[in-house]
């Protein structure tokens, strides 16, 4: 069986500089599975290689066994790579109900449908509201996105990615400023993440990832460094000298 | 008046396509101008030309985010287009207008293409450098255009073969309005559909706009195709109520001109434009039987002002008091989320 | 065809010192300042207020018309720019744009529209002829003062403490703050200093480029052309931006008149399409 999401030999260079060493990577279907590494690893360019924001200097990447490593960022969100963001990308003039309103649009290809007002079609109304219960979000669903609470957004910037009916889901850091009192609904909903959906969690929050995930790999200085499950990289005395330690550290 | 979620969701999207009262007020005034102001027409038909040119660079601008110093590009291609049409072609107006919509609207496809390229300050340049180049196109081009002269000669046939134009600008008028009206029509279709709502996102944020599956580029490309085309209708219209075309349609001023009268009136709703135009063509009169050479320095001035205020919290304000005089809850201000 | 190239080189050299100041302020901060061509002709019309109506001599003009326009500029600076640093473009540009219709409106109200001439003395006026080729000795003049002033500018930017804080703060401003540099203040210094550069190239240009209430529009194609062209990390892109500049619209104004501007805006488009930070910018 193809693996949901595989690079092989990925690379890229900006200049001199390795930025992504020849990564070899697996995402098996169904996982939940951690990308790791210290500061600088090179997390943030091997994401980006992987929506297509950066075309990498060689190597390929595959989706479901499908070449994908020439594709522009949207195309491969339709075939179901899609991202969530570190930092909050929310459309701040619009309301959680139009923002989720224009991803379910999208994906059901209405995007150049000019001629009918948004939300005249009952499918797309009971998938905005299917998504919002499951994000809790529907309280909220009619306010200015950019007067929400900080929990509330952070849940809308995975609720945005969902609403793509993503098969391969990367989550950056989804936890990240988030605040106690909300960190709680946050985490309910990412472990709540339909089985189907595979998921590469990005993350530095080390409790979230031994909680979360099932498979680990570490990035270091742009390679992959070693992979595992949870429990052979929590023991890997390597693994402790390049990241764990540093980060107890820092 | 509760229900439940599936009937809010439908209720709230249904609401930003549905017409308020203002609006009904607005084009029945509109309207009511034909018989209520038999003596303005002149410079009604002016106005409701502006307000059209205006609420085409509000498709670019307040609703996809693209900042444009060359917008009269377009207005002065499609003034030209059918000012030459008339006079080589045939001078009937609806097919003058259809024909220079349309031209403008292909004008408008090929320089998106130069346009998407840059972003901000590289961007904004690009839009004026078109016009200027399509301006000294014009001026150039003596034997079609009448160069510094002007196009002269516009002989326009009467409208639906039914209506001759008239000294009084009664059917200018009549025909602008109506032609704005159905445009409205559609622009205002336009934004409150999937389309329309895409673009928001893109010019809220590109970065996740595409990262939700939306072909950014594309979307850019197509608006601003049909806010060329719009552009181009309000320069046709205009060339053929005046029948004089002179590179003055086509100059950075007009680009100018209608960024402010948008900015003034407010992006993003669509009766900007029109608010905007309507203001500046009143201060215009005002100031200039004021002080006729120096209206410039009062233009400045409210720019000035406009923005050291912020547009934003204009703009917020405006919105507050929308709201108290429709009886809702105040919108709350604008908070940064996320970066580009 | 030498004295067209020579001519041009004047013209560009001119317009590199009006548009240079532009150029820091846009690499600086970032900041669209549609309303330089303003100090510029604050600049010219010192010189030409100076020499018409209190018969000062040309060359003593000119320290006023550096002065004038950079106390000017420090005020604006201090007062109004400062507040729009953060915003959008789209507001820079109208901000700005605002500025220069005040300005056209208020030089109109109190000079009128008329052209300013500047009578030059006696020893700049007139054409020489070196080794067959017909110069002007105002131009000349020109090559001179401006060369003089580029490799300044050049001194001051690679040798001195400020010229190094500057070029930290262009590179970077959130570190440069971190290394202790006071960014406000050089930024202020900044664009005074580009200020009145900006006037000092009015008043030298006020007899090439002419010189009315419109100027700052009129040129401000021309001074946004050589930022765009040149790109705003060093002063070497808008400096060969600006010859290139000058040199194009002279000979194109000889040679091909009936194609007028239409090859600058061209070239310009071209430039900004295919290399959005600068023809002679080393692509990132």
């Amino acid at each position: 069986m193809s693996a949901a999401l595989e690079t092989v030999g990925l690379e890229k260079r900006f200049g001199g500089i390795v930025a992504t060493d020849n990564v070899s990577f697996r995402l098996e279907p169904g996982a939940r599975h951690a990308l790791i590494g210290p500061n600088g690893a090179g997390k943030t360019t091997f994401v980006n290689l992987l929506t297509g924001v950066l075309q990498p200097s060689a190597g390929t990447i595959r989706l479901h066994g499908e070449d994908i490593s020439a594709m522009p960022p949207e195309r491969r969100v339709k075939r179901g790579l899609v991202r969530t963001f570190q930092i909050n990308q929310l459309f701040a003039g619009m309301t959680p109900l139009e923002s989720l309103g224009v991803a379910v649009s999208e994906r059901m290809g209405h995007g150049y449908e000019f001629w009918r007002p948004a939300g005249s079609k009952s499918v797309v109304i009971d998938e905005i509201v299917e998504i919002a219960t499951r994000f809790k979000l529907v309280d909220v669903l009619e306010e200015r996105t950019a007067s929400l609470p900080y929990g509330k957004q952070r849940l809308l910037e995975i609720a945005l990615a969902f609403a793509c009916q993503p098969r391969v889901l990367l989550l950056d850091e989804p936890a990240a400023g988030v605040p106690e009192a909300e960190r709680h609904d946050l985490l309910a909903t990412v472990a709540a993440l339909p089985r189907d959906v595979s998921v590469l969690l990005i993350e530095h929050d080390m409790d979230l990832v031994f909680s979360f995930a099932e498979r680990i790999s570490v990035l270091v200085n742009g390679a992959l460094f070693t992979e595992g499950t949870v429990s052979e990289i929590a023991n890997d005395p390597r693994v402790r000298a390049v990241y764990l330690g540093e980060s107890l550290d820092g | 008046m509760p229900g439940t979620p599936t009937e809010i969701a439908t209720r709230h999207l249904a609401e930003t396509s549905r017409w308020k009262p203002l609006e009904f007020a607005f084009w029945l005034v509109a309207f009511g101008a034909i018989w209520l102001l038999p003596s303005h027409h002149l410079i009604l038909n002016e106005i409701i030309i502006t307000a059209l040119f205006a609420m085409s660079l509000d498709l670019i601008l307040g609703y996809a985010g693209i900042a444009s110093l060359g917008h009269a590009a377009f207005f002065g291609f499609g003034a030209y287009f059918a000012g030459i049409f008339a006079i080589r072609v045939i001078g009937d107006p609806l097919t003058g207008l259809i024909l220079a919509t349309l031209a403008s609207g292909a004008l408008g496809f090929i320089t998106s293409f130069l346009v998407l390229r840059g972003v901000d300050l590289a961007r904004l340049m690009v839009t004026l450098g078109v016009a200027l180049v399509l301006g000294e196109i014009a001026n150039k081009m003596t034997w079609l255009t009448g160069g510094a002269d002007g196009l002269q000669g516009v002989m326009m046939g009467p409208v639906l073969g039914l209506f001759e134009f008239d000294l009084y600008g009664r059917t200018a008028y009549v025909y602008s309005l109506v032609v704005t009206f159905l445009l409205f029509l559609l622009a205002r279709r336009i934004v409150v559909s999937p389309f329309g709502l895409s673009l928001r996102t893109i010019r809220d944020n590109p970065l996740r706009a595409r990262a939700i599956g939306i072909p950014v580029n594309r979307r850019l490309i197509a608006v601003y195709t049909l806010a060329a085309a719009y552009a181009g209708a309000a320069g046709a219209l205009l060339a053929q109520t005046t029948q004089f075309v002179s590179l003055d349609v086509i100059a950075l001023h007009r680009s100018a001109d209608v960024l402010l009268m948008l900015v003034i009136g407010g992006t993003g709703y669509l009766y900007g434009g029109f608010a905007g135009a309507i203001v500046f063509k009143v201060l215009q009169d005002v100031i200039s039987n004021w002080t006729p050479q120096y209206w410039t320095f009062w233009i400045g001035l409210i720019l000035v002002i406009l923005v050291l205020i912020g547009r934003e919290r204009m703009n917020h304000r405006v919105a507050v008091l929308w709201a108290r005089l429709r009886g809702k809850p105040e919108p709350r201000p604008r908070t940064i989320v996320g970066g580009h | 065809m030498l004295t067209i190239l020579f001519d041009g080189i004047a013209y560009g050299m001119v317009l590199f010192v009006l548009a240079c100041g532009l150029s820091i302020t846009l690499g600086l901060m970032n900041f669209v300042n549609l309303a330089h061509g303003v100090f510029a002709m604050v600049g010219g019309y010192v010189t030409a207020i100076l020499m018409n109506r209190l018969g000062v001599p040309f060359l003593l003009t000119l320290p006023f018309a550096f002065l004038v326009p950079a106390a000017l500029g420090l005020v604006m600076e201090r007062t109004l720019y400062q507040r729009l640093y953060a915003r959008n473009h789209l507001d820079q540009v109208l901000f700005t744009i605002g500025l220069v219709f005040m300005a056209i409106a208020a030089v109109d109200y109190v000079m009128g529209s008329q052209p300013q001439l500047i009578q030059l003395p006696s020893w700049l006026r007139g054409r020489v002829d070196v080794f067959g080729v017909q110069v002007g000795l105002y131009r000349s003049f020109i090559i001179a003062v401006c060369s003089v002033l580029v490799v300044a500018l050049q001194l001051i930017l690679t040798r001195t403490r400020f010229g190094s804080q500057l070029r930290a703060a262009v590179d970077d401003p959130r570190v440069a703050r971190g290394l202790g540099i006071n960014t406000a203040l050089v930024f202020a210094v900044t664009f005074a200093f580009g200020s009145g550069l900006a006037g000092l190239g009015g008043a030298l240009g006020a007899e090439i480029l002419g010189l009315d209430p419109t100027f700052p529009l009129k040129f401000l194609i021309y001074f946004m052309i050589v930022v765009t062209v040149g790109g705003t990390s060093s002063l070497t892109g808008p400096f060969f931006a600006s010859l290139l500049l000058g040199i194009a619209d002279v000979a194109g104004k000889y040679y091909v008149p009936s194609l007028g501007a239409f090859v600058i805006y061209t070239v310009m488009i071209v430039v900004l399409v295919f290399r959005p930070q600068g023809l002679f910018v080393k692509a990132r």
